[in-house]
């Protein structure tokens, strides 16, 4: 993208949009957060805080509550109790809460959910449009940006059934992205895809977290975890069990729960 | 294989399929006597085809009259020989089974109500012609009202013509049209409401489609032309043709809704998480996520209904509007043009209009439904 009107790049404002100029230090902030599903008691008590910039990866077993914990952060799905606070906004059932919220966290799903239906660059331009109201034109600058940042820029006239797996799942982050959110949330985002394409997924992840992101990430990638995560948590039948930092909690788990699941995943 | 291991030494190139497998003559073999019980439905099928094609092309061509002024031309006596079809009857009532009573000097005004139709709809159903947004606006919000102006008139210096002398094929165009135009959008605010997580409006609706799905069209039409007027206040005078509009709109919507939420359903969940993670509210995620992939899934459901709808149109002769069909019988009682074969021309003749526009729609909606199905995207 060639820019001759020089103010008018609009992603010369992202890096003021930065974690580390905005206000507030910590980015997520969830107390005894209890929920149900019918009589299922699927998140316990759940106690986390992430602080602006860190990188929580949470591992565990299938069905231990991972996804209902991310989804609960941009209120996908609500709880019966607790407090989750997201950038100082209290997350309740004031539908402007969740608006407010959900501009500012992105969300990558194991699936990508592309909307099959749009281009990758309408993909991509939706949201800034429509939510943040921003002119098509500034839509597309960022939208090709971002595309360019997740290697992906020759791609934006085709439609996701076009891509592969992995391709997909750029444009997905890509998407997420190009609202320019101070949080990313990641939900198993190459556990649907060829093993072949795990590594370029990854490798975008790897580079959002350099420069700086907030991420709350779900993965079984461990090599990933080593790489990027400030802090580890293993969650299990609907709690945290066990949360410390990467070394540590690989080379000296504490609870027997991780213990068993670390010798599961790492054989 | 003797040995346990193999490596490839040559790789094999594609080469083409045996000539016995392809081209018309295999396809022939294979698909129409492939065994016995296929010959016997070919010869069987050929036979019916046969049967029924014959006396067709005899009535409609051979044996058909094609000059003549009065019903003395079509009798059997005059001719001296079998007779076909009487066309002279129907190019004598041409005007009326188009316009009914419409009059004769204003007819150019449904004339370029056509054209106009026409000249929007065509480029809309052609995937590649481009401005698909203003087009789309242009038919579906500006077309109607033009259209309104142009037929009733008392505007515009046109003339005022009561929808009373509007009949033929006007009016199951019209309300064919009008059915379709007002049906969708109803349809697709009834499938949202029943899907709602409101219970009160969730409820509503599904009394409200439940109750128009149980009640034949028959009945709704008599109860817009003839109770309605009682439940209005006097001063609510609607027009007959609209009393009866607004009947098929309800009726066609409810039904229309069905369609549309079998397509909302097939929308995985994941398309509506996306859509809200990104912040996209409840109208926006529907309008620009949800219905444009679940409309287009129910593409040929929604034909169907139009199909429907098209032919249920000649119901509103029970309640005195006169349709194609309701035009036709009219002009069966016209003694100067009583012959034996009178009844079955004008069938004919009613049969292939209204042939050639369902078949029309419905090749137009299998290959929309194709091209969708291989995935090209718009
Ligand atoms: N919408 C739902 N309704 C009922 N049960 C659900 C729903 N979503 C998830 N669950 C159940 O909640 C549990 C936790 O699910 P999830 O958060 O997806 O686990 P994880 O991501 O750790 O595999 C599972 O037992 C799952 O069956
Ligand atoms: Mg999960």
């Amino acid at each position: 993208m060639d820019n001759d009107a020089p103010k008018a790049d609009p992603t010369a404002a992202a890096p003021a949009r930065d974690i580390r100029t905005t206000r507030n230090p910590i980015a997520v902030d969830m107390t005894g957060v209890n929920k149900w599903f019918g009589p299922f008691h699927v998140l316990r008590d759940i106690n986390l805080q992430v602080k602006r910039g860190e990188r929580i990866v949470i591992c565990g077993p299938s069905g231990g509550g991972k996804s209902t914990l991310l989804r609960c952060v941009n209120r996908i799905e609500d709880w019966q109790q607790g407090r989750v606070v997201v950038d100082g906004v209290e997350l309740t059932e004031d539908l402007k809460s969740i608006d407010e919220v959900r501009r500012e966290v992105g969300m990558v799903f194991q699936q990508f959910n592309l909307f099959p239906h749009l281009s990758v660059l309408d993909n991509c331009t939706l949201a800034p449009m429509w939510v943040r109201g921003m002119p098509r034109k500034d839509a597309e600058t960022i939208a090709h940006h971002y595309l360019e940042r997740v290697r992906i820029p020759e791609q934006a006239k085709k439609y996701p059934a076009q891509l592969s797996g992995g391709q997909q799942q750029r444009v997905a982050i890509a998407r997420a992205l190009c609202m320019q959110p101070k949080i990313m949330l990641f939900d198993e985002p190459t556990s649907a895809l060829d093993p072949e394409m795990v590594k370029e997924v990854l490798d975008t992840m790897v580079a959002l977290a350099i420069d700086g992101m907030t991420m709350m990430v779900v993965t079984h990638e461990m090599g990933f975890a080593r790489q990027v995560a400030t802090r580890m948590v293993l969650m299990a039948e609907g709690q945290i069990i066990e949360v410390n930092e990467p070394v540590p909690f690989f080379t000296n788990p504490r609870h027997e729960r991780t213990k068993a699941f670390l010798s599961q995943i790492l054989h | 294989m003797t040995s346990a291991t193999f490596v490839r030494q040559q790789l094999i190139a594609p080469s083409n399929p045996p000539a016995s497998s392809v081209g018309t003559p295999a396809w022939l073999r294979q698909k129409l006597f492939g065994s016995a019980l296929n010959a016997a439905a070919t010869v069987i099928s050929a036979l019916i085809l046969a049967a029924l094609i014959w006396p067709t092309v005899r009535f409609m061509f051979i044996d058909a009259v094609w000059d003549g002024s009065s019903r003395v031309d079509c009798l059997e006596e005059t001719v001296k020989r079998p007779v076909g079809a009487c066309w002279p009857f129907i190019a004598a009532k041409f005007a009326q089974f188009m316009y009914g009573f419409y009059p004769a000097d204003q007819v150019w005004r449904v004339n370029l109500t056509y054209v106009v139709g026409l000249v929007l709809l065509v480029p809309l159903l052609i995937p590649r012609a481009p401005w698909k947004t203003l087009n789309a606006v242009l038919f579906f919000g500006v077309f109607p009202v033009a259209a309104f102006y142009l037929l009733v008139g008392g505007r515009f210096g046109l003339p005022h013509v009561e929808t009373r002398q509007w009949g033929g094929l006007l009016v199951t165009l019209v309300i064919t049209f009008a059915g379709i135009i007002g049906s969708v959008p109803l349809g697709i605010l009834l499938a949202l409401g029943r899907r709602s997580s409101l219970p009160l409006l969730r409820w509503f609706c599904v009394v409200f489609i439940e109750f128009w799905r149980g009640v034949p069209l028959i009945t709704v039409l008599f109860f817009a032309t003839y109770m309605l007027p009682f439940f209005l206040p006097e001063s609510w005078k609607l027009d007959p043709l609209a009393r009866v509009l607004i009947g098929v709109i309800l009726f066609a919507g409810a039904y229309m809704s069905e369609v549309i939420r079998g397509g909302l359903q097939a929308i995985p969940r994941g398309q509506f998480e996306a859509a809200r993670a990104l912040g996209l509210g409840y109208w926006k995620m529907m309008a620009f996520v949800v219905l444009p992939q679940a409309l287009k899934i129910v593409i040929p459901g929604m034909v169907n209904s139009f199909i429907a709808l098209f032919k249920d149109t000649t119901l509103v002769l029970i309640v005195a509007i006169f349709d194609l069909l309701g035009q036709l019988r009219a002009a069966f009682a016209d003694p100067n043009w009583a012959t034996p074969v009178t009844v079955l021309t004008g069938f004919a003749f009613a049969g292939v209009i209204y042939f050639i526009i369902s078949f029309v729609i419905s090749r137009y909606a299998l290959y929309v439904e194709r091209r969708l199905s291989t995935g090209v995207a718009h």
